[in-house]
């Protein structure tokens, strides 16, 4: 990647992710920014039915940066954004903790929400992150990708900055 | 030469995180195809219907994908992020 569009932050670290220190500084950004809207993954603390303790986020260092820094060019290829801010955790999480910040901020909301939208669908199905779950029990066990975040990803294919159909 | 790397099922399956191979394959598909000979899990993860997604120098790769001496190729499962 030749040029550096600094409009686009992205971070991935093992350490906890501080949303609401992340968004007040990413509200100052630029002063022509009238939106911001962000989404937050969380950790939850049951899958598929089974009461989960923990989980180990594992990554491919370097391509994980790659990839996301794409996924945020599109986002700023399809609509009219001020800013992209992706903060994506690795290593070990506990219930409640953030996963993942998707933040966008525009000059109208209506950008801003369907970017971001965009940009989580895009980020579960080409990002290389890999879930492993800790059971209650004490059991590890990968995490199948799912049917319906390929799904929700394909929607966005050829739409262009419109909101596709559900 | 090729720098091999296993990710998350993958390599847990296969016991192994990386290897150098000697040899370059011509494209993703005919390293694959080379894995899977060695028989065994190898035979389970790349011979099989089993989903297993190839980068090459940390892009997103084809089964076309072309190799060439030097290149760092990352297999792994289908991704659980965000």
């Amino acid at each position: 990647m030749t040029n550096v569009d600094v409009r686009i932050q992205v971070t991935v670290q093992g350490g906890a992710l501080d949303v609401a220190t992340e968004l007040a500084a990413f509200h100052r950004t630029d002063p022509a920014t009238g939106a911001v809207v962000s989404f937050v993954g969380l950790m939850r603390d049951i899958n598929q039915g089974e009461p989960v303790a923990a989980m180990v986020l594992e990554h491919y260092p370097g391509m994980t940066e790659k990839a996301l820094q794409a996924i945020a060019e599109e986002a700023i290829s399809r609509w009219d954004l001020q800013g992209v801010r992706l903060v994506h955790r690795f290593g070990e999480l506990r219930p409640t903790d953030p996963i993942v910040l998707v933040a966008v901020a525009s000059a109208h909301r209506g950008d801003a929400f369907r970017a971001c939208e965009f940009l989580i669908d895009y980020l579960k199905t080409r990002a290389p992150f890999w879930k492993r779950e800790v059971t209650t029990d004490g059991q590890r066990r990968w995490v199948d990708a799912r049917d319906s975040d390929t799904a929700a990803a394909e929607r966005w294919q050829d739409t262009g900055s419109a909101t596709p159909d559900r | 030469m090729i720098r091999i790397l296993f990710f998350a099922s993958v390599r847990d399956r296969l016991g192994m995180a990386e290897e150098t191979l000697e040899s370059t394959p011509a494209t993703v598909a005919d390293l694959r195809e080379r894995l899977a000979a060695r028989g065994g899990s190898w035979d389970t993860v790349f011979g099989s219907e089993q989903r297993v997604l190839a980068a090459v120098n940390q892009e997103m790769a084809n089964p076309e994908t072309s190799l060439n001496d030097g290149d760092e190729v990352g297999f792994f499962p289908p991704v659980t992020g965000g």
